[in-house]
């Protein structure tokens, strides 16, 4: 850069520079935020009463966390440059928050003065109120700058509290938060023992949590983090100790508490938290069906959604009397044992041709089948079979043993089904990932030349990922049809391999437990591609708030919320390599004795562009 | 590995019988195809579908222009694809909304200069201007997309950009939700003198005018990547970007310049795509994109010219291929089986022939 304005630039600061470019960044943040309409739309939802809603709650966190960003000390400052004090830290945050509230404050002026509402649909003047509190441009103007500084104060200080009180007060804001959050759950829950009491002062009659509540919920959990610090990674640390019988005594203990938990949790709750539970059961099957083709055998399929279609129209079609071409009106169960095959042929058909091809060129090609596949069953040609875009209607519930039936009309027993083929799908994947078909594809995903220099048949071992995945992603569609009574193509858009896709990255690839997390927390708060999570009010906005997800997961954290051990190290080669290096583990020497280098270095692989 | 055609394993027989059954299929329908536009009674056209009512020349040659000009607009898309898969070795599937965004900001400029009432007394200069404004915002778009999202993966594994991508596909998809609305937006209507058919080959004005400022976004591609220096250096960095850099070529203001180009092409295709439907939604930019990336395919990835090939033969084939080989089989509905023909051309031609019609242009890597 040797123009003037670019030696301008060079004179000042670094610092200050990024000072600027965070502060800038978050202005801009706050503006798309304010123009994409969740401030206005999501401040029916009130957090604490009646001081936050959630629409200023997402407005206020773009300057605070230009303030924390701001606070965190830089690591490349240079040689020369003397690393900031904390008065110096403490002005940029504030100076960074202030940008960022400026941005609205600006934003609140353009509103007052210009019509944009043409292209800009939110250009209104409810955000206009919003911005100004009601009360005009001129005090809109003040306070978001106002509010902007000292949010990026607070943000800049809190960086330099120590690490023990900063997680102390994260966990305040975040209970508070949760607690709001999950209201309807709470509410319903306690209502299932009989314990209205319990919570009666917490909530405000219109939902959010009171001032009250806000206080107790946070010295609570102020007061548990600052006295459990620690405590509970001794405990971990602990189990992960233990060995033989005693370990899985532990294990099997957690496993039938979460079983217990799972099979009383529905009994408690009504009808619409047990329907929230079924969808988020429904989305954990197909997300551990994905797991096992992307997460263990490293294949990225983009068409997940034709193995869950394939299933539901089979099931349909199969079960249904209202099946236009053929319909034997099979019991569900004996349907599912021919699902399964229809699902296992499919699985090889979609798999055989394109097993060969390279990674990116099969994730479009099965991107592609999926959309084949939701095209023939809504195309006049084959509608004599599927019904077309009519789809087929009032199919029956399960029928189990004559006893009861399982349909839509009953959220629990749905959610009883889902629950039972939920456990059959984990079972399959924790056994799977330690058998040796298992360890065959983690090392095709690791490294497939290799792999096959081993003697592992690849390709077979891919297929076998496919049928698998195959096989779990029909369990949901079979489910999926006796839950909704009805099937039609626009259930089985690319958007819900998206985002099961989604689902499994944000939970973390190829670990049970962090896919499980990922359906539970992004499908249970956010909600799926047609059904609502809790916070009803983001449905507007939760595929923008996916595609973002999956952006920062994989710039941020590609190894998901609750990681595999294995994939964070091949995701994070040339920093476990270097870490291992600095330990003195490996050595870049080649002469040295091969005891040393050991196996780690035969993981270098293809770690270049 | 794909180009060896003696069976070993069962995957491979099945290969095999899939391919043989592909084209078996398209020979029968083409037979078919002209067997009843020989004549509508033939036995075996009757044989095979007994409703063939067969084309008239005028119909058939309607497909064929309406192919070539939405051909040509997969084609510029294609540019985007095939240049950044040349260079950084990955899908960027993010393209395709870059399209869209090229396609959203026709139609507000259009508008807007339509209310001001430029748009029809001076329609040639407004057309430029917003090709101009389209072009510049989407240059932008794909330039911050790079920065942002693409250059800290640079040394991922490959899948790591694929997805980012994915998701940034569905950011930008549901931006232009939330801002602009869910709705579908029209563009202001063509003068008459452009839609009306010309006399002498009944073609409509607008085709034409797709094809020619397809042709001429084309050329000056093709200047800037082979007679320019800022060219010289792309084609550096495609072959090898370690070595490019040691040379002198600074790698990082050569992706974004790649980058830069492939996003005004987009934005170039995405007014031609308001020109052609009038129309644009959200998800405008998912199937023109996966069918501009079955052009890149099919004409080699990483070749320019072939990438124009390939968006030209996709779109005749997903224009005709209906009419021309289902129609003759007896499939009902073709026309609504159009997208899922175009998804099948990919399939195929990934089958059949993964480097392409013209031969593919990657770097050593890239091509293990």
């Amino acid at each position: 850069m040797t123009t003037t304005a670019g030696l301008l630039i060079r004179r000042v600061p670094a610092a200050w520079r990024r000072v600027v470019r965070i502060g800038a960044l978050g202005a801009l943040g706050q503006v798309f935020i304010s123009l994409s309409g969740m401030p206005v739309r999501l401040d029916v939802r009130e957090i604490v009463v009646p001081i936050l809603s959630l629409g200023y709650l997402v407005v206020l966190a773009a300057p605070l966390v230009v303030g924390v960003l701001l606070g965190r000390r830089p690591e490349h400052s240079g040689f020369l440059a003397n690393p900031p004090s904390n008065r110096d830290l403490v002005i940029g945050a504030t100076t960074g928050g202030l940008m960022a509230g400026g941005g609205l404050s600006i934003l609140a002026l353009l509103l007052a003065g210009f019509d944009l509402r043409d292209p800009l649909i939110n250009w209104s003047p409810q955000l206009l109120e919003f911005l100004s509190f009601g009360r005009g441009t001129g005090a809109g103007f003040i306070v978001w700058l106002v509010i902007g500084a000292g949010l990026g104060m607070v943000g800049g200080t809190l960086r330099l509290a120590t690490s023990r009180t900063q997680k102390v007060i994260m966990t305040m804001a975040l209970t508070v938060v949760a607690a709001a959050i999950l209201e309807s759950l709470v509410v319903d829950l306690v209502e299932g023992v009989k314990l209205e009491a319990l919570v009666e002062w917490m909530y405000a009659p219109r939902g959010g949590v009171t001032l009250l509540g806000a206080a107790v919920l946070a010295i609570v959990s102020g007061v548990l983090s600052f006295v459990g610090q620690g405590r509970i990674k001794t405990v971990q640390a602990r189990v992960q100790a233990m060995e033989g019988p005693k370990r899985t005594r532990v294990n099997l203990t957690l496993i039938a508490g979460v079983g217990v938990v799972m099979i009383l949790l529905p009994l408690l709750v009504g009808k619409l938290t047990n329907e929230l539970l079924a969808n988020v059961g429904l989305f954990v099957l197909l997300a551990l069906g994905l797991n096992v083709v992307v997460g263990l055998a490293g294949i990225l399929d983009l068409g997940y959604v034709a193995f869950f279609a394939v299933g539901s129209y089979s099931t349909a079609v199969l079960t249904a009397a209202t099946s236009p071409r053929i319909a034997p009106e099979l019991p569900w169960f004996v349907a599912l044992i021919l699902v399964i095959f229809i699902a296992i042929l499919v699985g090889l058909f979609i798999g055989a041709p394109v097993i060969r091809m390279r990674g990116d060129y099969l994730a479009i090609v099965t991107l592609g089948f999926g959309e084949i596949i939701r095209l023939l069953f809504l195309s006049d040609w084959l509608s004599g079979w599927f019904g077309g875009s009519q789809g087929i209607t009032a199919i029956d519930g399960v029928d189990v043993f004559g006893l009861l039936t399982v349909d839509g009309t009953n959220p629990r027993r749905v959610f009883y089904l889902v629950l039972f083929f939920c456990a059959i799908a984990i079972y399959i994947s924790w056994r799977l990932e330690r058998s040796r078909l298992g360890r065959a594809w983690m090392a095709v995903r690791e490294d497939e030349p290799v792999a096959e220099a081993m003697g592992i048949n690849t390709v077979n071992v891919k297929l076998m990922a496919f049928v698998v995945g195959a096989v779990l992603g029909s369990f949901g569609g079979a489910i999926f049809v006796a839950k909704v009574g009805s099937v039609f193509p626009t259930s089985f858009l690319i958007l819900v391999s998206i985002i099961i896709l989604v689902v499994v990255i944000f939970g973390g690839m190829g670990n049970i437990f962090g896919v499980i997390a990922g359906a539970v927390v992004l499908i249970g708060v956010l909600g799926g591609p047609k059904q609502p999570g809790l916070l009803v009010e983001f449905s507007e906005f939760k595929l923008l708030i996916y595609g973002a997800l999956l952006v920062w997961m994989m710039l941020a954290r590609p190894e998901g919320l609750i990681p595999s051990a294995r994939r964070s190290r091949e995701l994070h080669q040339e920093e476990f390599l270097q870490d291992a290096w600095l330990r003195g583990e490996i050595d870049t020497d080649e002469s040295n004795d091969p005891q040393t280098a050991g196996p780690t270095q035969t993981t270098d692989s293809d770690g270049g562009p | 590995m794909a180009n060896n055609w003696a069976p070993k394993t069962k995957v491979d027989w099945f290969l095999t019988v899939l391919r043989v059954l592909a084209l078996g299929v398209v020979t029968v329908g083409l037979l078919a195809f002209i067997a009843q536009q020989i004549s509508v009674d033939n036995p075996f056209a009757r044989l095979i579908n007994p409703d063939a009512t067969g084309l008239t020349v005028a119909q058939f040659r309607g497909l064929v222009i309406s192919g070539l000009s939405q051909g040509a607009m997969y084609g510029l898309i294609a540019l985007g694809y095939s240049m950044v898969y040349g260079v950084l070795g990955f899908i960027n599937f993010a393209h395709g909304e870059v399209f869209m965004v090229g396609a959203m900001t026709g139609m507000i400029t259009s508008n807007k200069l339509d209310d001001a009432g430029l748009w029809e007394s001076n329609f040639i200069g407004s057309l430029l201007f917003i090709v101009v404004v389209s072009m510049l915002v989407c240059t932008l778009t794909a330039v911050i997309m790079e920065r942002v999202a693409y250059r800290p993966l640079r040394k991922a594994p490959r899948l790591i950009p694929l997805i980012t991508s994915i998701g940034i596909s569905f950011f930008i998809q549901n931006t232009s939700v939330v801002l602009l609305g869910p709705t579908s937006k029209a563009y202001p209507d063509m003068p008459d003198w452009l839609t009306a058919k010309r006399t002498f080959l009944e073609i409509e004005g607008t085709k034409i005018l797709v094809i020619c400022v397809a042709a001429l976004a084309m050329l000056g591609l093709w200047l800037l990547v082979e007679r320019t220096k800022t060219g010289k250096a792309m084609r550096a960095v495609a072959e090898d970007q370690e070595i490019a850099g040691l040379m002198g070529v600074n790698v990082n203001r050569t992706i974004v310049k790649v980058f830069a180009v492939g996003g005004a092409m987009a934005g170039v295709a995405g007014i031609l795509w308001g020109v052609l439907f009038r129309s644009v939604i959200h998800y405008t930019g998912f199937l023109p994109g996966i069918k501009a990336f079955s052009s890149a395919v099919v004409g080699g990835i990483g070749n320019l010219g072939g990438s124009m090939a390939g968006g030209l033969f996709i779109g005749l084939a997903e224009s005709t291929g209906p009419l021309l080989i289902l129609e003759p089989l007896g499939v009902s509905g073709v026309s609504q089986l159009r997208d899922a023909v175009a998804f099948a051309m990919l399939i195929g031609v990934l089958l059949l022939k993964p480097s392409g019609l013209f031969g593919e242009r990657l770097s050593a890597e890239d091509r293990a």
